[in-house]
């Protein structure tokens, strides 16, 4: 604080406990170490808290992070994005059609998806702040339409299900332009090989956190999921904040999709169907208010990495997987529990 | 009608301004102008047209017909932020802040304080909380800490947090919707202070209120509005309250009432 101003008498001291008991995604956080510890010891492998076994949860908890992270900003804006499952498919498969079918280059090709995906994204955003629909509603619509999309376009141009050969070229010789894109979006490192998409995962944290809590911007993205009737009023431009943040969550679907891609080979038609409602759960978890203005960049990457332990836990714990959903259900229910339960007691905010 | 003969161009008039939303007439045929430096009221009950006048005034809507001038210029504002950038600021009866949001983040929303280039242009956090809390203070607004979220203030702190935020960006038009509603006496009073303050500052205010007491305690010029059409127009010279008060409540109909009640009573 400022030299000039003295501490009010009437703010009764706030503890540091209770300072962070105050940041959104801390119910997150000790969930998230409730649940590693909990999958160490429950481990019959030993392995999951070994740096291999690091390295397997991350890697699950990387390529959903990356969009729950978009999710999350997207959330604290207000809106809803269900087509953010299909438009890993859509992507990857559009950039694998453009590279099989019509010859273009690699990079082009994924240069091309994300302009794509903008696309996606700004028409999302534009139909929802024009019609003034929910934006549940016109995401499903573009899911459902995206999904026909994918599979009716796939099948017309190559007969099957799925795009193939990204790798080589018809005549067998490697694509030109393949390993290098692979060394970007899918490459290992270390001996334990960690995956680069942990890095992509990571530092697109630390951007959305910058982004929303150091710059204008993410001021505006709290502004408009707060109120933005409000926001508006004060000249905050509502409209291209929202269709910015729906850009922003389609095109993290597009990385994703092309993270996929790469390490794959092909992409199926049906791809990141489903996950949809995963990026959305990580979100909750990191305690993002569904109905928007509250919530945190890093709450989305804290909810990935519990998913992602759960994934890799269950399975290191040697547990039937088909549990995993039922686990996934009861930590949403408790992460959101907890979540109200803290802001009460330590917000000490009316609401 | 004594109009101050200045030649000094009105901050802000209209001129037979009317709203229609499809075949409602919300406004019709109004007239008023906004003088500097002055307390210009407008009063008006329920469904007069205050909300669409202010909505008009704000760049909220675009009137049907008519023209608005902006010192003596025809003006037409498309959206909130045109009517900013020339001045022209509006605190809205309950839409003004975000009530999830800090007291210090709320103060400079749509004005953030930035440092550096894009990409890598960074939000003055730092030094947009301490400025919030010493510009608060020296309107005479005592917050007690500005990372409260706004939805923790009383009605009358955020109000009054609206209030400074306008007169700090230097607004030289103030457009305050209903600011004592939903107010007790005390803190009306708080907010009445304000509104005189800023008039002596050199910023002219439009007061839209359905409170003629309210209005007379501060206002220098009256128009009352009814059915959506300007029905009078009134000076602080030429008006006592007790009239004020009358035309506002529809005069003889209020006197009438008053006997029927004293007779009962």
């Amino acid at each position: 604080m400022s030299t000039a101003t003295a501490v009010d008498e009437r703010v009764n001291k706030a503890s540091p406990l209770t300072r962070i008991m105050r940041r959104p995604e801390i119910g997150a956080l000790m969930g998230a170490l409730v649940v590693y510890i909990f999958f160490s010891v429950a481990d019959q492998t030993g392995t999951f808290f070994s740096l291999d076994g690091t390295a397997r949860w991350t890697d699950v908890a990387s390529t959903y992070g990356i969009i729950a992270v978009a999710v999350a900003l997207l959330m604290i804006g207000g809106e809803f994005d269900l087509s953010s499952g299909v438009m890993i498919g859509s992507s990857g498969l559009f950039a694998g059609l453009l590279m099989t079918e019509y010859s273009i280059g690699v990079w082009p090709s994924i240069f091309l998806t994300f302009l794509f995906a903008a696309a996606i994204g700004f028409t999302n955003g534009w139909l929802v702040v024009t019609t003034g629909l929910p934006s549940f509603i016109v995401t499903l619509a573009m899911f459902f339409s995206l999904r026909g999309i994918n599979l009716g376009v796939t099948k017309l141009l190559t007969d099957t299900v799925r795009v193939a050969g990204i790798a080589e070229l018809p005549d067998g010789s490697p694509r030109p332009g393949y390993e290098s894109a692979k060394a970007v979006f899918a490459s290992d490192f270390s001996a334990y090989s960690f995956r680069i998409a942990v890095v992509w995962w990571l530092a697109l944290t630390v951007v959305a956190t910058l982004v929303l809590t150091r710059t204008r911007f993410g001021n505006w993205i709290f502004a408009v999921g707060g109120d933005s009737n409000a926001a508006r009023n004060v000249g905050v431009p509502v409209r291209r904040t929202k269709i910015m943040l729906f850009m922003y969550v389609s095109m993290s679907s597009c990385l994703v999709g092309i993270i996929s891609l790469m390490r794959l080979k092909s992409m199926q038609a049906g791809q990141g169907v489903t996950q949809e409602f995963i990026f959305i759960i990580a979100a909750v978890v990191g305690g993002c208010l569904l109905t928007g203005g509250y919530g945190s960049a890093i709450g989305g990457t804290i909810g990935a990495a519990i998913i992602g332990m759960a994934f890799i836990g269950i399975a290191y714990a040697q547990w039937n997987t088909d549990w995993t959903w039922l686990f996934l259900g009861l930590i949403l229910f408790v992460a959101v529990l907890t979540n109200s339960l803290i802001r009460r007691r330590f917000q000490g905010a009316r609401k | 009608m004594t109009e101050t003969s200045s030649h000094e161009p009105a901050a802000l008039a209209l001129e037979n301004v009317g709203k229609r939303f499809g075949s409602v007439i919300a406004l019709s045929d109004v007239s008023m102008s906004v003088p500097k430096n002055r307390v210009t009221c407008v009063l008006g009950d329920n469904g007069a047209g205050k909300s669409t006048l202010i909505k008009i005034l704000s760049g909220v809507h675009t009137p049907s017909d008519g023209q608005m001038y902006v010192n003596g210029e025809p003006t037409t504002f498309s959206s909130p932020r045109e009517a900013l950038d020339m001045g022209i600021a509006t605190v809205f009866q309950d839409l003004a802040t975000v009530p999830l949001m800090a007291v210090w983040r709320n103060f400079y929303l749509g004005n953030e304080p930035t440092r550096g280039f894009w990409p890598f242009k960074g939000l003055r956090a730092k030094y947009a909380k301490e400025s919030c809390k010493a510009e608060l203070a020296n309107m005479g607004i005592d917050i007690r800490d500005t990372e409260q979220p706004v939805g923790t203030l009383s009605g009358g702190e955020r109000q009054a947090v609206s209030i400074a935020r306008a007169v700090h960006f230097g607004a030289n038009v103030l457009i305050l919707d209903e600011p004592t509603s939903a107010l007790g006496v005390k803190q009306s009073g708080v907010v009445l202070k304000h509104i005189r303050n800023a008039a002596d500052a050199g910023i002219s205010v439009v007061f839209i209120t359905h409170n003629p007491h309210h209005a007379y305690l501060v206002g220098d010029n009256f128009y009352l509005l009814n059915r959506g059409q300007m029905m009078a127009e009134y000076t602080k010279d030429n008006v006592s309250r007790e009239e004020l008060v009358k035309a506002m409540a529809g005069g003889a109909e209020l006197e009438a009432l008053a006997h029927e009640l004293g007779a009962k009573g």
